[in-house]
């Protein structure tokens, strides 16, 4: 088996910074009520930039910051919920715009979990010699499928990509992966693509389009309850997958969701906040993207040394679930 | 007439639950009773998520619909009812 390698990270945000303030002018809300529940000061939100092109820029910062060409690239997993089309997939969008030409590209659906999926495949691929050069993206432009009318959803989501090149190497960062989907619970988060509408539907209306048929609805109290128990579980998981300790951990970076939900996890397994990074004050919940715009601010702000292990946990829609242990 | 046995097994479920309230609020005892209504005890949405989560593990049960949990009162019947 292959040793995995990070090489290099990447992330790019959109321009515009829309606060909790500029929101209040749009629904019934107020700073107070959305830091409260959420921790959420401002997010980043698209002026037209599709889902590719933030991947694009953060998939170029990533390989710049890995000093690799984009001909050395032959896997491209991308991680998104919200792709440009059906068809070509987002990750072949990237391929083209950032000619890696020799590379192989295909989009995973796993909403939140996007990023920790597909590093999971790019580090099965490279371990067993498939791969030699893997960049893997999370990249979202939940503003495109957010309901503008609903004050408890659009004041979470945001867009922003995330990336990283993983190579075959002589060490090894990829340390524990573990990972699971509960669909049973699926629609307790939900964002509907298109009804089945043909000349042989039998139902009448068929035509008629529901504006918010492709918008993200979510049940806050369940998905609340499935991703304290589950980043437990997971972070329990992948402790004893390492043979570590929690100790051993000298940062966790969730899945940037709720500061409410990291604030009570880190009390009910007894660690202090400051283990956990969080962003997300600053950039909402970029579902794919945010685990991997965390590791890359981090990376860039010096916070990794050489030997430090990291453990990345994702949870969302599918219901999805992930993590990996990292030694940097 | 409620019987005896009930009334103290309603007074451990309370006391129980009133220790959740008063640790995730850091609230006096004293402004938990019975009758107290969880809108009364300035909390939002997710205060309840995190106390029915901390009740569900210390009873192991499950409390499948918790909008319906207004008061303190109501909390300690799901508790008795899922018990049961």
């Amino acid at each position: 088996m292959n040793k995995v390698q990070i090489i290099g990270t990447g992330s790019y945000l959109p321009e515009k910074v829309v606060s909790n303030f500029d929101l209040a002018e749009i629904v019934d809300t107020s700073d107070e009520w959305i830091s409260s529940r959420t921790g959420i000061k401002e997010r980043r939100i698209s002026e037209g930039e599709n889902t590719s092109d933030l991947a694009t820029k953060a998939a170029l910062n990533a390989i710049e910051n890995s000093k690799i060409n984009p001909e050395d690239i032959d896997l491209i997993v991308l991680g998104t919920l919200t792709p440009d089309s059906f068809m070509p997939s987002t990750a072949c969008i990237v391929q083209k715009n950032i000619g890696a030409v020799n590379a192989t590209c295909f989009d995973i659906s796993a909403a939140c979990t996007g990023f920790i999926f597909a590093m999971d495949i790019a580090t099965q691929f490279i371990k067993t010699g498939r791969s030699k050069v893997a960049l893997i993206i999370g990249a979202e432009t939940l503003s495109k499928v957010v309901n503008w009318n609903d004050r408890n959803t659009c004041v979470l989501f945001a867009d922003g990509a995330g990336a990283a090149v993983l190579k075959a190497g002589n060490e090894n960062s990829i340390i524990a992966t573990y990972s699971g989907s509960e669909g049973a619970k699926g629609n307790h988060l939900t964002c509907d693509s298109m009804p089945v509408k043909n000349p042989y539907v039998k139902e009448k209306n068929i035509f008629a389009v529901d504006e918010n048929c492709s918008t993200i609805k979510m049940d806050g109290k369940e998905i609340f309850k499935f991703a304290v128990n589950i980043i437990i579980q997971s972070i329990n998981e992948l402790l004893q997958i390492a043979e570590l300790k929690i100790e051993d951990i000298k940062y966790i970076i969730p899945h940037q969701a709720n500061t409410r939900i990291i604030d009570f996890t880190a009390k009910k397994l007894g660690v202090p906040k400051s283990k956990f990074f969080i962003n997300l004050d600053k950039y909402g919940n970029t579902s794919a993207a945010s685990v991997a715009i965390a590791l890359d601010e981090m990376s860039r702000a010096g916070m990794l040394k050489k030997g430090d292990k990291i453990l990345l946990v994702g949870f969302g829609g599918g219901l999805t679930y992930g993590g990996t242990i990292i030694q940097w | 007439m409620v019987k005896r046995e009930n009334q103290e097994e309603i007074l451990v479920i309370f006391e129980k639950i009133k220790k959740i309230i008063v640790e995730h609020l850091r609230i006096d005892e004293e402004e938990v009773k019975m009758e107290t209504s969880f809108d009364d005890l300035v909390m939002d949405s997710l205060d309840l998520f995190q106390i029915i989560i901390e009740i569900e593990e210390q009873f192991d049960i499950r409390i499948e619909e918790p909008e319906k949990i207004k008061t303190v009162l109501d909390a300690v019947e799901f508790v008795r009812n899922g018990i049961k």
